[in-house]
């Protein structure tokens, strides 16, 4: 249980109300929040100059000119907002901050000022009546600064009369500041990685097998039983993309143990890739059309070498995003692939099928110590869908959860689903060097967190995001709860299912007892 | 003399209105979209699209979600003209349509709802803090621009009464290409010189959100990217990556 009364550094609200209080503002509260930028070589690796280039101005222009044509979006978004606030208390960010520049519209605004400026009649002429200004180094330094504190979580787009969708000026903004020089360290380092090994971690394929072998005698002494975690099988039917922290990060492990046994219940015949060993594709965050087809390309090319029918895709918010919106768009048309399962699927899906087909055996006991919440993934609750009706990446993941858990409840309406309330790190943020504002940004949802606490003794939160879960496991310690309260849904999954050969605990434990007496 | 400056103000007006603004909606929708990004849950079907970008437009329905405030206020202020507008053919047309007649009662006094909806926006935007913050001058002068309109106009109708029936002869005469006397009470020039500049700065204003809304990838684009393979033009010419996996060099 959370020590509710440990009163911490930063502290969540009182209560889930005061979440909607809107913040006084403070200029310039995050002013100085500047995360580290990207070495010469990781910006290279990504096709972009490695610094700051001398005639950055006109190239940084030109590449504005150059969106407005080829991204409609882009276009419409810059043009279409009036001013009415709605989207301005929407932003975790500035929830947390009080920074008025991080509200939604005040982001577009640092980059609809310059665009004005250059592209708009009035702009050009009347700058001063439509707050228009010239791009400067000193606008270039506020970009850099305020397009690295919105984690592009599709919160302020919802609000929106239009649709109006800050994240895409983020990217926007992202790949402009790329096209001159000037990139993010954590983002560009990343994807530069896994251009070279695969996946964000920089794993090899010798590393990778280890690791796995490693997992699956965990899992033997776990069950009795031998549960593969297969990698680079040709010829099998799945092909399971996940993002690397399920190799090595807590709760992620679990998550990853989860999808193992999930399709040993089911009897598949699966594997994973050591060449598209990552689901994560940082390329969205930083607005790249052609990283991210790159990274995609990859899962492409994993699928035809193994001879896979299906391509399953793990437990990744923005992974889930590419996987479901972009994948098709980036690397399809996937012909070559069995066109009776939806492509990709989300393991979400696979699990539910199996759940309504009966074929798991499931002990809900076994998780009764847990009184859970579920968070929604920004990306995957706003950018992506599930299963076959409109709102399943709300419902699937419930549903599974409500059938291996017994107690469920969820937080406050306005801070689920559509309108959940981002970690705090997702969008490329998830860096050591922005943790103050990961902390302040998980406000909101550490608030209603609390809540169901106090009103229901809820302990502990599932979520089905790599970034989520590795944010909450750094943030929730600052909130009162422990770094392990947050779990994984297939964690959840992995606890109650109760595999063949397996059967009950005594029998499970005789033989362990056995070896006991033999020493 | 005033009535031929006016004359031409309004050809010009129009002209601006309509070709500026058929250019813009020509530019948007030449644009394409390279990825798929509705904003979830999204309809999964055109239909379902149609549905969503009803209620939007017709009710507003994201913003009574996020703002109440707001949307009173937009209801009043955009319904309200609406209604204003109808009600205005009928100093465009001979006979006045039956329906344009219909309508005369509300329409007289939906002039009230557009007032009490830009007061109430207008007042928001200088008291609330955070909208003060994201306002620009041009912001303050849309709603004066829009309160001018419709002040003067009820002025005539409800204080100064002017020669309406001139001032319909004035319009239908331009819809004939020829100019005729418009009666010079300045209620009436007042209106209609700030008529015309709304109608010039349309084009290069924000209220090109009225065509925008229709163009918003985030709202009017289907979820069926799994389904359907969504390619832009530009997307198709781009360089094919290479196909297969090549030999990892160290560590195998
Ligand atoms: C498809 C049609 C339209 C839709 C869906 C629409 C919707 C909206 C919405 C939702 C707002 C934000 C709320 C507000 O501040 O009032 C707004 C603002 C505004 N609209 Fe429209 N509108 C439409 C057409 C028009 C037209 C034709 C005009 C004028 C000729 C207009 C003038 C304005 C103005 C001036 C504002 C800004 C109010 C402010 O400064 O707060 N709108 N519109
Ligand atoms: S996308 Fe999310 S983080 Fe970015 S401005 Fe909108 S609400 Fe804030
Ligand atoms: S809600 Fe939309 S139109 Fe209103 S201020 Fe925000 S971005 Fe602009």
């Amino acid at each position: 249980m959370a020590p509710l009364d440990k009163k911490e550094e930063y502290g969540a609200f009182d209560n889930v109300d005061e979440v909607f209080k809107i913040p006084t503002l403070e200029c310039g509260a995050m002013a100085d929040t500047h995360t580290f930028e990207a070495a010469p070589e990781h910006n290279e690796a990504l096709h972009f100059p490695g610094e700051l280039l001398d005639n950055w101005q006109e190239v940084a222009i030109a590449k504005m000119g150059e969106l407005a044509k080829t991204n409609r979006a882009f276009q419409v978004y810059l043009d279409a907002c009036v001013k009415c606030g709605a989207c301005t208390d929407k932003c975790h960010y500035f929830i947390g901050t009080g920074d008025p520049k991080n509200m939604p519209v005040a982001r577009q605004d640092l980059l609809r000022s310059v665009y004005r400026r250059y592209y708009t009649f009035a702009g050009k002429y009347f700058p001063w009546l439509v707050g228009a200004r010239d791009l400067t180094k000193e606008v270039l330094d506020e970009w850099y600064t305020y397009y690295h504190q919105c984690s592009q979580c599709r919160r302020c787009s919802v609000a929106c009369p239009y649709g109006i969708d800050t994240a895409e000026i983020s990217m926007a903004a992202r790949e402009i500041m790329d096209s001159v020089g000037v990139g993010q360290k954590y983002c560009n380092e990343i994807i530069a990685k896994l251009k070279k090994t695969g996946n964000n971690l920089g794993l090899n394929p010798k590393a990778l097998r280890a690791t796995l072998e490693d997992l699956e005698e965990d899992l033997e002494d776990e069950t009795g039983i031998e549960v593969k975690l297969p990698l680079d099988v040709k010829g099998a039917d799945i092909l399971l993309i996940t993002p690397s922290a399920d190799f090595f990060a807590e709760p992620h492990i679990d998550g990853l143990l989860g999808y193992a046994k999930v399709f040993h219940a089911a009897g598949v015949s699966w594997t994973m890739s050591s060449y598209a060993s990552e689901a994560a594709n940082f390329g969205m965050f930083i607005g790249s059309y052609e990283n991210m087809r790159e990274v995609s390309w990859r899962i492409r090319q994993a699928a035809k070498d193994l001879g896979v029918k299906r391509i399953i895709f793990g437990e990744c918010g923005h992974a889930w995003r590419v996987g479901y919106s972009f994948l098709n768009t980036l690397a399809g048309p996937f012909d070559f692939l069995d066109q009776n399962y939806p492509i990709p699927q989300h393991i979400m899906e696979f699990t539910s099928d199996a759940i309504d087909d009966g074929i798991l055996k499931i002990d809900k006991s076994k998780n009764d110590e847990f009184i859970m919440t579920y968070h929604d993934s920004c990306n995957v609750a706003r950018g992506s869908a599930m299963g076959r009706k409109e709102g399943g990446q709300f419902d699937l993941p419930r549903k599974v959860l409500k059938a291996v858990c017994n107690h469920f409840y969820d937080m406050d309406q306005d801070t689920i689903r559509e309108n959940t309330f981002c970690c705090g790190g997702g969008g490329g943020l998830l860096t050591d060097d922005l943790m103050d504002l990961r902390i302040k940004g998980a406000k909101p949802r550490m608030t209603a967190l609390q809540q169901v606490t106090t009103d229901h003794g809820v302990n502990k939160m599932a979520a089905i995001c790599a970034i989520c879960k590795t944010q909450f496991s750094k943030v929730m310690p600052k909130y009162g709860y422990e770094m392990d309260d947050i779990m994984s849904v297939h964690q959840l999954v992995a606890n109650a299912v109760i595999l063949d050969g397996q059967d009950a605990e005594e029998e499970q434990e005789a033989p362990e007892a056995a070896a006991e007496e033999e020493k | 003399m005033l009535s031929t400056l006016y004359a031409v103000l309004f050809y010009v007006a129009t002209i601006i209105l309509v070709v500026g603004t058929g250019m813009k909606v020509a530019r948007y929708a030449r644009t394409p979209a390279p990825l798929k990004i509705p904003v979830s849950p999204a309809p999964r079907t055109k239909r379902g699209v149609w549905f969503r970008m009803f209620r939007e437009v017709a009710f507003f329905q994201s913003l009574f979600k996020s703002n109440r405030w707001i949307w009173i206020f937009a209801v009043l202020f955009h319904f309200g003209m609406l209604l204003v507008l109808l009600r205005h053919l009928r100093y465009f047309t001979q006979p006045v349509w039956w329906w344009v007649d219909l309508i005369q009662p509300i329409g007289v006094y939906a002039s009230f709802a557009m007032l009490a909806g830009l007061g109430g926006l207008l007042l928001r935007r200088i008291v609330v803090p955070r909208i003060r913050y994201i306002s620009n001058p041009s912001d303050y002068l849309m709603l004066a621009l829009f309160l001018g309109i419709v002040l003067s106009g009820m002025s005539m109708k409800f204080l100064m009464p002017v020669d309406i029936l001139g001032v319909k002869q004035f319009f239908l005469g331009l819809m004939r290409f020829q100019i005729n006397e418009l009666p010079t009470q300045p209620g009436v020039l007042i209106h209609l010189a700030l008529v015309a500049t709304l109608m010039i700065i349309f084009p290069i204003s924000k209220l090109l959100h009225a065509p925008g809304v229709f163009f918003a990838p985030s709202r009017t684009q289907v979820d069926n990217a799994r389904k359907f393979r969504h390619l832009s033009a530009w997307a198709k010419q781009l360089p094919p990556l290479p196909e297969g996996i090549p030999e990892p060099e160290e560590g195998k």
